[in-house]
């Protein structure tokens, strides 16, 4: 029986839109130890309606800031996260600063490109979790600290 | 509870269980909701105790016929020598 309610997920086919904006650079600078830190205030809207079958317990969801430095092809910090119960609360806009510091390995977030990520984990009443995200790019920090 | 009773039970176990499964998962994906298919299927497990657990009238329809004390002493044990004599007779 569980087996078979964890099967019909695969008849969903989810299609999962999500939309960030970032409203503000409150404000940017290097901290003592030399690392960068930024402040931004977001603005993040999702529908993650697709994503609820009737198998489904909770969708964990975590925004996060992806980008390239010469040391490290990938660095990915978490600025926000929150967790879905209910289909009734997939489709939401939230306005807020980053919840989680975004401070950078070091000296490299000036004048910076970098995508927002919003990845999701899916968690079934029963059968496999599975994750997924929708990579929106062409953000840029500032050149100057401020 | 006899053999024949032990069999239906076992029987009619499998049945219940596998259509309680079959209509609980049914109903809880055509409606949408695990909670219902699991609460139908308590409520089948439950239903299946209440039938095959407890010994009812159904499952004795088949009551062992035992033979009767008088043919006992028909047939006498065979006596103690005579078993003696035949158990040296076959070891030689």
């Amino acid at each position: 029986m569980c087996a078979m309610a964890s099967f019909s997920d695969n008849l969903n086919s989810p299609s999962p839109s999500a939309e960030v904006q970032v409203l503000n650079i409150n404000w940017f600078q290097k901290q003592p130890n030399g690392n960068d830190e930024v402040s931004l205030t977001l603005n993040i809207s999702a529908d993650l309606q697709s994503l609820f079958t009737w198998n489904t317990k909770q969708v964990f969801v975590f925004l996060a800031a992806e980008y390239e430095t010469p040391k490290n092809s990938l660095n990915q910090i978490s600025l926000w996260d929150g967790i879905i119960p209910s289909k009734e609360h997939s489709k939401f806009t939230i306005h807020t600063s980053n919840k989680y510091r975004f401070i950078d390995q070091g000296s490299n977030l000036r004048g910076k490109e970098f995508n927002l990520t919003l990845h999701w984990h899916v968690m079934p009443k029963t059968g496999k979790m599975s994750a997924s995200k929708i990579v929106i790019s062409g953000y840029h920090l500032p050149e100057e600290y401020r | 509870m006899d053999w024949q009773g032990q069999k239906l039970a076992e029987q009619l176990m499998q049945l219940l269980l596998l259509a309680f499964a079959v209509v609980a998962f049914a109903t809880g994906y055509f409606i949408g909701s695990f909670q219902m298919m699991i609460l139908i299927y308590a409520g089948g497990v439950i239903l299946t105790s209440l039938i095959t657990v407890p010994n009812w009238p159904f499952f004795n329809r088949h009551p062992l016929k035992w033979l009767d004390p008088s043919e006992d002493e028909k047939h006498p044990k065979p006596q103690h020598s005579v078993t003696s004599n035949s158990k040296k007779k076959s070891k030689k």
